[in-house]
Protein backbone atom coordinates (compact mmCIF):
# COMPACT_ATOMS: atom_id res chain seq x y z
CA UNK A 1 0.00 0.00 0.00
CA UNK A 2 1.65 3.55 -1.01
CA UNK A 3 1.96 5.67 1.59
CA UNK A 4 -0.31 8.13 0.53
CA UNK A 5 -3.34 5.47 0.80
CA UNK A 6 -2.21 4.86 4.20
CA UNK A 7 -2.13 8.54 4.60
CA UNK A 8 -5.58 8.69 3.21
CA UNK A 9 -6.46 5.92 5.79
CA UNK A 10 -5.37 6.99 8.86
CA UNK A 11 -7.22 10.28 8.11
CA UNK A 12 -10.12 8.53 7.73
CA UNK A 13 -10.08 6.78 10.90
CA UNK A 14 -9.49 10.17 12.73
CA UNK A 15 -12.61 12.07 11.52
CA UNK A 16 -14.84 9.11 11.79
CA UNK A 17 -16.77 10.20 14.94
CA UNK A 18 -20.34 9.41 15.69
CA UNK A 19 -23.06 12.25 16.59
CA UNK A 20 -26.52 12.64 17.09
CA UNK A 21 -26.49 15.35 14.13
CA UNK A 22 -24.88 13.09 11.91
CA UNK A 23 -27.29 9.98 12.34
CA UNK A 24 -30.24 12.51 12.80
CA UNK A 25 -29.40 14.41 9.38
CA UNK A 26 -28.58 10.68 7.66
CA UNK A 27 -31.62 9.00 8.88
CA UNK A 28 -33.68 11.86 7.27
CA UNK A 29 -31.83 12.30 4.23
CA UNK A 30 -31.59 8.19 3.58
CA UNK A 31 -35.53 8.32 4.36
CA UNK A 32 -36.66 11.22 2.62
CA UNK A 33 -34.63 10.35 -0.75
CA UNK A 34 -36.42 7.21 -0.85
CA UNK A 35 -39.84 8.31 -0.16
CA UNK A 36 -39.00 10.52 -3.03
CA UNK A 37 -37.88 7.45 -5.22
CA UNK A 38 -41.37 5.98 -4.56
CA UNK A 39 -43.68 8.88 -3.76
CA UNK A 40 -46.83 6.32 -4.44
CA UNK A 41 -46.31 5.74 -0.63
CA UNK A 42 -46.93 9.72 0.85
CA UNK A 43 -49.78 10.30 -2.13
CA UNK A 44 -51.70 6.88 -0.50
CA UNK A 45 -51.42 8.63 2.77
CA UNK A 46 -52.70 11.89 1.84
CA UNK A 47 -55.26 10.65 -0.88
CA UNK A 48 -56.75 8.02 1.70
CA UNK A 49 -57.00 11.01 4.93
CA UNK A 50 -59.15 12.99 2.15
CA UNK A 51 -61.11 9.91 0.72
CA UNK A 52 -61.90 8.95 4.07
CA UNK A 53 -63.00 12.60 5.53
CA UNK A 54 -64.73 13.00 2.27
CA UNK A 55 -66.95 9.68 2.82
CA UNK A 56 -68.52 10.64 6.51
CA UNK A 57 -71.01 13.47 4.39
CA UNK A 58 -71.63 11.11 2.37
CA UNK A 59 -72.64 8.57 4.56
CA UNK A 60 -74.31 10.31 7.55
CA UNK A 61 -75.65 13.02 5.29
CA UNK A 62 -75.07 16.62 4.66
CA UNK A 63 -76.54 18.77 7.23
CA UNK A 64 -74.97 21.62 7.47
CA UNK A 65 -75.23 21.97 11.14
CA UNK A 66 -74.03 18.37 11.82
CA UNK A 67 -71.49 18.47 9.55
CA UNK A 68 -70.08 21.80 11.34
CA UNK A 69 -70.39 19.34 14.18
CA UNK A 70 -68.94 16.23 13.37
CA UNK A 71 -66.44 17.48 10.82
CA UNK A 72 -63.17 18.21 13.38
CA UNK A 73 -63.26 14.35 14.74
CA UNK A 74 -63.95 13.57 11.59
CA UNK A 75 -60.63 15.09 10.38
CA UNK A 76 -58.78 14.16 12.86
CA UNK A 77 -60.03 10.33 13.06
CA UNK A 78 -59.00 10.15 9.12
CA UNK A 79 -55.24 11.83 9.70
CA UNK A 80 -54.81 9.38 12.81
CA UNK A 81 -55.42 6.25 10.33
CA UNK A 82 -53.58 7.73 7.36
CA UNK A 83 -50.71 8.38 9.28
CA UNK A 84 -50.69 5.07 11.13
CA UNK A 85 -50.44 3.20 7.26
CA UNK A 86 -47.30 4.31 6.76
CA UNK A 87 -45.88 2.62 10.17
CA UNK A 88 -45.61 -0.74 9.32
CA UNK A 89 -42.80 -0.27 7.20
CA UNK A 90 -41.04 2.69 9.03
CA UNK A 91 -38.70 0.13 10.61
CA UNK A 92 -39.54 -3.48 9.44
CA UNK A 93 -38.04 -2.88 5.23
CA UNK A 94 -35.04 -1.98 7.16
CA UNK A 95 -35.11 -4.79 9.09
CA UNK A 96 -35.76 -7.32 6.95
CA UNK A 97 -32.46 -5.97 4.66
CA UNK A 98 -30.02 -5.80 7.05
CA UNK A 99 -29.96 -1.63 7.43
CA UNK A 100 -31.02 -1.88 11.19
CA UNK A 101 -28.11 -4.12 12.04
CA UNK A 102 -25.67 -1.70 10.44
CA UNK A 103 -27.55 1.46 12.13
CA UNK A 104 -27.42 -0.62 15.61
CA UNK A 105 -23.56 -0.62 15.19
CA UNK A 106 -23.02 2.83 13.46
CA UNK A 107 -21.21 5.16 15.68
CA UNK A 108 -23.88 7.82 15.31
CA UNK A 109 -25.74 7.17 18.97
CA UNK A 110 -29.13 5.24 18.27
CA UNK A 111 -30.94 8.72 19.65
CA UNK A 112 -29.91 10.51 16.45
CA UNK A 113 -30.82 8.04 13.35
CA UNK A 114 -34.43 6.95 15.74
CA UNK A 115 -35.31 10.53 15.90
CA UNK A 116 -34.26 11.12 11.93
CA UNK A 117 -36.26 8.46 10.62
CA UNK A 118 -39.15 9.39 12.84
CA UNK A 119 -38.94 13.03 11.65
CA UNK A 120 -38.77 12.05 7.71
CA UNK A 121 -42.15 9.83 8.25
CA UNK A 122 -43.68 13.08 9.62
CA UNK A 123 -42.47 14.85 6.76
CA UNK A 124 -44.19 12.43 4.70
CA UNK A 125 -47.21 11.90 6.57
CA UNK A 126 -48.15 14.42 9.15
CA UNK A 127 -46.98 17.40 7.46
CA UNK A 128 -49.00 17.07 4.33
CA UNK A 129 -51.94 16.09 6.02
CA UNK A 130 -51.76 19.42 8.24
CA UNK A 131 -51.20 21.21 5.05
CA UNK A 132 -54.46 20.09 3.30
CA UNK A 133 -56.57 19.71 6.60
CA UNK A 134 -58.00 23.64 6.22
CA UNK A 135 -59.42 22.26 2.59
CA UNK A 136 -60.89 19.07 3.73
CA UNK A 137 -62.71 21.44 6.77
CA UNK A 138 -64.48 23.37 4.16
CA UNK A 139 -66.22 20.50 3.46
CA UNK A 140 -67.45 20.67 6.50
CA UNK A 141 -68.37 24.14 6.16
CA UNK A 142 -66.10 24.78 9.52
CA UNK A 143 -65.36 28.92 10.11
CA UNK A 144 -61.81 29.79 9.52
CA UNK A 145 -60.55 30.68 12.63
CA UNK A 146 -62.04 26.96 13.26
CA UNK A 147 -59.64 25.96 10.48
CA UNK A 148 -56.68 27.46 11.70
CA UNK A 149 -56.93 25.97 14.82
CA UNK A 150 -57.69 22.15 13.47
CA UNK A 151 -54.35 22.78 11.32
CA UNK A 152 -52.20 24.18 14.26
CA UNK A 153 -53.73 21.18 16.81
CA UNK A 154 -52.73 18.70 13.66
CA UNK A 155 -49.80 20.81 13.83
CA UNK A 156 -48.87 19.93 17.08
CA UNK A 157 -50.53 16.37 17.35
CA UNK A 158 -49.13 14.98 14.17
CA UNK A 159 -45.94 14.58 15.29
CA UNK A 160 -47.14 12.76 18.72
CA UNK A 161 -48.76 10.06 16.51
CA UNK A 162 -45.38 9.55 14.46
CA UNK A 163 -43.53 9.86 17.76
CA UNK A 164 -45.97 6.78 19.37
CA UNK A 165 -46.40 5.32 16.45
CA UNK A 166 -42.63 4.79 15.48
CA UNK A 167 -41.91 3.03 19.16
CA UNK A 168 -44.41 0.66 18.34
CA UNK A 169 -43.30 0.32 15.39
CA UNK A 170 -39.67 -1.12 16.82
CA UNK A 171 -41.28 -3.02 19.48
CA UNK A 172 -43.53 -4.92 16.91
CA UNK A 173 -40.36 -5.79 14.56
CA UNK A 174 -39.83 -9.28 14.56
CA UNK A 175 -43.16 -10.21 15.89
CA UNK A 176 -45.33 -12.69 13.38
CA UNK A 177 -48.37 -10.80 12.35
CA UNK A 178 -46.32 -7.10 13.25
CA UNK A 179 -49.18 -5.53 11.05
CA UNK A 180 -52.11 -6.64 13.23
CA UNK A 181 -50.13 -6.14 16.64
CA UNK A 182 -49.16 -3.03 15.49
CA UNK A 183 -52.43 -1.57 15.13
CA UNK A 184 -53.39 -2.78 18.63
CA UNK A 185 -50.38 -1.10 19.79
CA UNK A 186 -50.62 1.99 18.57
CA UNK A 187 -54.10 3.29 18.22
CA UNK A 188 -55.54 2.83 22.08
CA UNK A 189 -51.85 5.24 22.43
CA UNK A 190 -52.86 7.50 20.22
CA UNK A 191 -56.43 7.73 21.80
CA UNK A 192 -55.26 11.09 23.84
CA UNK A 193 -53.88 12.82 21.03
CA UNK A 194 -57.05 12.50 19.40
CA UNK A 195 -59.18 13.80 22.25
CA UNK A 196 -57.12 16.81 23.02
CA UNK A 197 -56.34 17.51 18.98
CA UNK A 198 -60.31 17.21 18.01
CA UNK A 199 -61.04 18.82 21.22
CA UNK A 200 -59.07 21.84 20.34
CA UNK A 201 -61.01 22.43 16.94
CA UNK A 202 -63.89 21.57 18.71
CA UNK A 203 -63.39 24.11 21.38
CA UNK A 204 -62.64 26.97 19.15
CA UNK A 205 -66.48 26.00 17.14
CA UNK A 206 -68.61 26.31 20.54
CA UNK A 207 -66.77 29.64 21.45
CA UNK A 208 -64.36 28.22 23.99
CA UNK A 209 -60.61 28.93 24.32
CA UNK A 210 -58.79 26.02 22.56
CA UNK A 211 -55.86 27.41 24.70
CA UNK A 212 -55.42 24.28 26.95
CA UNK A 213 -55.99 21.50 24.72
CA UNK A 214 -53.56 22.64 22.93
CA UNK A 215 -51.23 23.39 25.57
CA UNK A 216 -51.77 19.54 26.61
CA UNK A 217 -51.21 18.51 23.42
CA UNK A 218 -47.58 20.22 23.13
CA UNK A 219 -46.89 19.42 26.73
CA UNK A 220 -47.48 15.87 24.99
CA UNK A 221 -44.94 16.53 22.05
CA UNK A 222 -42.36 17.38 24.51
CA UNK A 223 -42.77 14.27 26.74
CA UNK A 224 -42.37 12.55 23.32
CA UNK A 225 -39.81 14.22 21.79
CA UNK A 226 -37.64 13.25 25.06
CA UNK A 227 -38.70 9.50 25.78
CA UNK A 228 -39.51 7.85 23.07
CA UNK A 229 -36.63 8.21 20.27
CA UNK A 230 -34.50 6.64 23.06
CA UNK A 231 -37.25 3.90 23.47
CA UNK A 232 -37.41 3.31 19.36
CA UNK A 233 -33.56 2.90 20.23
CA UNK A 234 -33.72 0.01 22.39
CA UNK A 235 -36.49 -1.78 21.21
CA UNK A 236 -34.30 -1.55 17.87
CA UNK A 237 -31.45 -3.13 19.63
CA UNK A 238 -33.59 -5.88 21.12
CA UNK A 239 -34.55 -6.63 17.64
CA UNK A 240 -31.61 -7.22 16.20
CA UNK A 241 -29.91 -9.67 19.20
CA UNK B 1 6.20 -3.29 12.21
CA UNK B 2 4.87 -5.63 15.59
CA UNK B 3 8.13 -5.10 17.13
CA UNK B 4 6.95 -1.32 18.58
CA UNK B 5 3.71 -2.81 19.42
CA UNK B 6 4.54 -5.63 21.69
CA UNK B 7 4.14 -3.47 24.76
CA UNK B 8 0.70 -2.66 23.98
CA UNK B 9 -2.62 -4.68 24.36
CA UNK B 10 -3.60 -6.33 21.41
CA UNK B 11 -6.19 -4.30 19.86
CA UNK B 12 -9.21 -6.98 20.32
CA UNK B 13 -9.12 -9.50 22.92
CA UNK B 14 -12.23 -11.49 23.58
CA UNK B 15 -12.21 -13.03 27.10
CA UNK B 16 -13.64 -16.42 28.28
CA UNK B 17 -17.02 -15.62 26.04
CA UNK B 18 -20.04 -17.88 26.06
CA UNK B 19 -23.64 -17.70 24.06
CA UNK B 20 -26.66 -19.96 24.46
CA UNK B 21 -29.61 -20.39 22.16
CA UNK B 22 -32.21 -21.06 24.18
CA UNK B 23 -31.29 -23.84 26.36
CA UNK B 24 -28.41 -24.94 23.95
CA UNK B 25 -24.96 -24.24 24.81
CA UNK B 26 -23.54 -22.80 21.33
CA UNK B 27 -20.00 -21.97 22.82
CA UNK B 28 -18.23 -20.92 26.24
CA UNK B 29 -14.91 -20.39 27.17
CA UNK B 30 -13.52 -18.76 23.98
CA UNK B 31 -10.21 -16.71 24.13
CA UNK B 32 -8.33 -14.75 21.59
CA UNK B 33 -6.52 -12.32 20.85
CA UNK B 34 -6.03 -10.33 17.68
CA UNK B 35 -3.18 -7.29 16.85
CA UNK B 36 -2.93 -5.10 13.97
CA UNK B 37 -2.28 -7.34 10.98
CA UNK B 38 -3.47 -10.04 11.57
CA UNK B 39 -6.60 -12.20 10.41
CA UNK B 40 -8.33 -14.76 12.48
CA UNK B 41 -10.56 -17.04 10.34
CA UNK B 42 -13.52 -18.92 12.46
CA UNK B 43 -14.06 -22.19 11.30
CA UNK B 44 -16.24 -24.87 12.03
CA UNK B 45 -19.56 -26.77 10.53
CA UNK B 46 -22.85 -25.35 9.87
CA UNK B 47 -24.31 -24.37 13.26
CA UNK B 48 -21.65 -24.25 15.65
CA UNK B 49 -22.13 -20.70 16.35
CA UNK B 50 -19.49 -18.62 13.96
CA UNK B 51 -22.07 -16.11 13.21
CA UNK B 52 -22.97 -15.72 17.01
CA UNK B 53 -19.64 -15.30 17.90
CA UNK B 54 -18.51 -12.64 15.49
CA UNK B 55 -21.91 -10.86 16.29
CA UNK B 56 -21.46 -11.20 20.25
CA UNK B 57 -17.97 -9.46 19.21
CA UNK B 58 -19.58 -6.55 17.53
CA UNK B 59 -21.87 -5.78 19.97
CA UNK B 60 -24.78 -6.88 18.06
CA UNK B 61 -25.82 -9.98 20.19
CA UNK B 62 -25.22 -10.16 24.24
CA UNK B 63 -22.93 -12.50 25.00
CA UNK B 64 -24.41 -14.59 28.57
CA UNK B 65 -20.66 -14.76 29.75
CA UNK B 66 -17.62 -13.18 29.04
CA UNK B 67 -15.95 -9.74 28.08
CA UNK B 68 -14.72 -8.08 24.61
CA UNK B 69 -11.70 -5.69 25.37
CA UNK B 70 -11.09 -2.62 22.44
CA UNK B 71 -7.84 -1.20 22.96
CA UNK B 72 -7.57 -3.18 26.36
CA UNK B 73 -10.70 -1.22 27.51
CA UNK B 74 -14.04 -3.17 27.97
CA UNK B 75 -15.68 -2.38 24.78
CA UNK B 76 -19.17 -1.57 27.12
CA UNK B 77 -17.25 1.37 28.80
CA UNK B 78 -17.29 3.04 25.68
CA UNK B 79 -19.07 1.23 23.17
CA UNK B 80 -19.47 4.31 20.32
CA UNK B 81 -15.70 4.07 20.16
CA UNK B 82 -15.52 0.42 19.26
CA UNK B 83 -18.62 0.39 16.80
CA UNK B 84 -16.23 3.99 14.99
CA UNK B 85 -13.47 1.08 14.64
CA UNK B 86 -15.62 -1.88 13.75
CA UNK B 87 -16.99 -3.14 10.40
CA UNK B 88 -19.63 -5.79 9.85
CA UNK B 89 -20.39 -6.98 7.31
CA UNK B 90 -23.14 -9.52 7.67
CA UNK B 91 -25.58 -12.07 5.98
CA UNK B 92 -27.98 -9.24 5.11
CA UNK B 93 -26.20 -6.46 2.87
CA UNK B 94 -28.14 -3.50 4.61
CA UNK B 95 -28.47 -2.19 0.33
CA UNK B 96 -32.01 0.02 -0.10
CA UNK B 97 -32.96 -1.62 -3.65
CA UNK B 98 -34.10 1.75 -4.43
CA UNK B 99 -30.80 3.72 -4.12
CA UNK B 100 -28.28 3.38 -6.78
CA UNK B 101 -25.02 1.78 -6.07
CA UNK B 102 -23.46 5.02 -5.52
CA UNK B 103 -25.93 6.62 -2.99
CA UNK B 104 -26.01 3.27 -1.22
CA UNK B 105 -22.08 3.54 -0.46
CA UNK B 106 -22.47 7.27 0.10
CA UNK B 107 -25.29 6.46 3.08
CA UNK B 108 -23.32 3.44 3.92
CA UNK B 109 -20.10 5.44 4.74
CA UNK B 110 -22.26 8.18 6.16
CA UNK B 111 -23.66 6.08 8.71
CA UNK B 112 -19.96 4.85 9.25
CA UNK B 113 -19.38 8.64 10.08
CA UNK B 114 -16.92 8.93 6.68
CA UNK B 115 -17.42 11.57 4.66
CA UNK B 116 -16.47 10.30 0.87
CA UNK B 117 -16.20 12.64 -2.15
CA UNK B 118 -18.05 11.31 -5.69
CA UNK B 119 -14.46 10.95 -6.93
CA UNK B 120 -13.60 8.48 -4.09
CA UNK B 121 -16.59 6.32 -4.24
CA UNK B 122 -16.28 6.16 -8.04
CA UNK B 123 -12.73 5.12 -7.92
CA UNK B 124 -13.72 2.82 -5.38
CA UNK B 125 -16.92 1.39 -7.51
CA UNK B 126 -14.57 1.29 -10.53
CA UNK B 127 -12.37 -0.96 -8.75
CA UNK B 128 -14.56 -3.95 -8.14
CA UNK B 129 -15.97 -3.40 -11.86
CA UNK B 130 -19.45 -1.32 -10.90
CA UNK B 131 -18.38 1.76 -12.61
CA UNK B 132 -20.78 1.66 -15.39
CA UNK B 133 -23.74 0.27 -13.30
CA UNK B 134 -22.99 3.01 -10.35
CA UNK B 135 -26.16 4.94 -10.90
CA UNK B 136 -28.58 2.43 -11.97
CA UNK B 137 -30.53 0.86 -8.72
CA UNK B 138 -29.21 -1.85 -6.85
CA UNK B 139 -32.02 -4.13 -7.19
CA UNK B 140 -31.33 -4.53 -10.75
CA UNK B 141 -27.94 -5.75 -9.83
CA UNK B 142 -26.93 -9.38 -9.80
CA UNK B 143 -26.60 -10.83 -5.99
CA UNK B 144 -22.61 -10.65 -6.69
CA UNK B 145 -22.52 -7.11 -7.91
CA UNK B 146 -24.71 -6.54 -4.52
CA UNK B 147 -21.91 -7.96 -2.79
CA UNK B 148 -19.02 -5.83 -4.79
CA UNK B 149 -20.40 -2.69 -3.48
CA UNK B 150 -20.11 -4.11 0.22
CA UNK B 151 -16.47 -4.31 -0.92
CA UNK B 152 -16.74 -1.32 -2.19
CA UNK B 153 -17.32 -0.08 1.35
CA UNK B 154 -14.80 -2.10 2.68
CA UNK B 155 -12.23 -0.17 1.11
CA UNK B 156 -13.58 3.13 1.80
CA UNK B 157 -14.21 2.46 5.73
CA UNK B 158 -12.32 3.65 7.68
CA UNK B 159 -12.82 0.92 10.58
CA UNK B 160 -9.90 -0.80 11.99
CA UNK B 161 -11.28 -3.98 12.90
CA UNK B 162 -13.44 -6.30 9.70
CA UNK B 163 -15.77 -8.17 11.14
CA UNK B 164 -16.74 -10.78 8.31
CA UNK B 165 -19.49 -13.16 8.04
CA UNK B 166 -18.75 -15.89 5.31
CA UNK B 167 -17.27 -12.43 2.77
CA UNK B 168 -16.80 -14.74 -0.43
CA UNK B 169 -20.48 -15.81 -0.79
CA UNK B 170 -21.89 -15.09 -4.29
CA UNK B 171 -18.84 -13.52 -5.29
CA UNK B 172 -16.75 -15.26 -8.26
CA UNK B 173 -13.74 -15.68 -8.68
CA UNK B 174 -12.86 -12.45 -10.06
CA UNK B 175 -14.38 -11.40 -7.22
CA UNK B 176 -12.98 -13.21 -4.67
CA UNK B 177 -9.14 -12.39 -6.00
CA UNK B 178 -10.44 -8.56 -5.53
CA UNK B 179 -11.53 -9.22 -1.99
CA UNK B 180 -8.40 -10.69 -1.00
CA UNK B 181 -6.63 -8.09 -2.52
CA UNK B 182 -8.74 -5.30 -0.57
CA UNK B 183 -8.05 -7.83 2.70
CA UNK B 184 -4.32 -7.86 1.91
CA UNK B 185 -4.32 -4.02 1.92
CA UNK B 186 -6.09 -4.02 4.99
CA UNK B 187 -3.80 -5.83 7.09
CA UNK B 188 -0.76 -4.14 5.66
CA UNK B 189 -2.45 -1.14 6.63
CA UNK B 190 -2.29 -2.29 10.22
CA UNK B 191 -5.71 -2.89 9.89
CA UNK B 192 -7.03 -6.63 11.72
CA UNK B 193 -9.64 -8.78 10.70
CA UNK B 194 -12.32 -11.45 12.09
CA UNK B 195 -13.74 -13.89 9.28
CA UNK B 196 -16.29 -16.58 9.72
CA UNK B 197 -15.95 -18.70 6.26
CA UNK B 198 -15.17 -22.40 4.82
CA UNK B 199 -12.82 -21.16 2.32
CA UNK B 200 -9.44 -20.92 2.90
CA UNK B 201 -8.32 -17.51 2.81
CA UNK B 202 -4.56 -16.30 2.18
CA UNK B 203 -4.00 -12.56 1.97
CA UNK B 204 -0.70 -11.60 0.42
CA UNK B 205 0.14 -10.00 3.68
CA UNK B 206 -0.45 -10.12 7.41
CA UNK B 207 -1.11 -13.10 9.65
CA UNK B 208 -3.53 -15.36 9.53
CA UNK B 209 -4.87 -17.40 11.98
CA UNK B 210 -7.38 -19.79 12.94
CA UNK B 211 -10.15 -20.21 15.61
CA UNK B 212 -12.09 -23.61 15.45
CA UNK B 213 -15.03 -24.00 16.81
CA UNK B 214 -16.73 -28.04 17.58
Amino acid sequence: MSGEALGATAARREQARGSFAGGFSWAMARDLRLAWRHPDEAVLTVAFFALVASLFPLGIGAEPQLLVRIGPGVIWVAALLAAFLALPGLFAADYVDGSLEQMTLSPHPALGWAAGKIAAHWIVSGLPLTLLSPLIGLQYGLAPDTLAIQALSLLVGTPVLSLLGGACAALALGARGGGMLLALLALPLFVPVLIFGAGAAEAQATGLSPAPHLSLLAAGLIAALVGLPWAVGAAVKIAVD
Amino acid sequence: MTKHRSNMPEVLQVRDLACRRGPALLFSGITFEVAGGELLCVRGPNGCGKTTLLRCVTGLTRPDEGTVLWHGEPSQTDPERMRAGTAFSGHLPGLKDDLSADENLEFMLRLRGARSTPEERREALAAVGLEKRRRIPARRLSAGQRRRIGLARLALDPAELWVLDEPLTALDDAGQALFIDLLARHLEGGGLALAATHHRLAPASGVVRELRLA
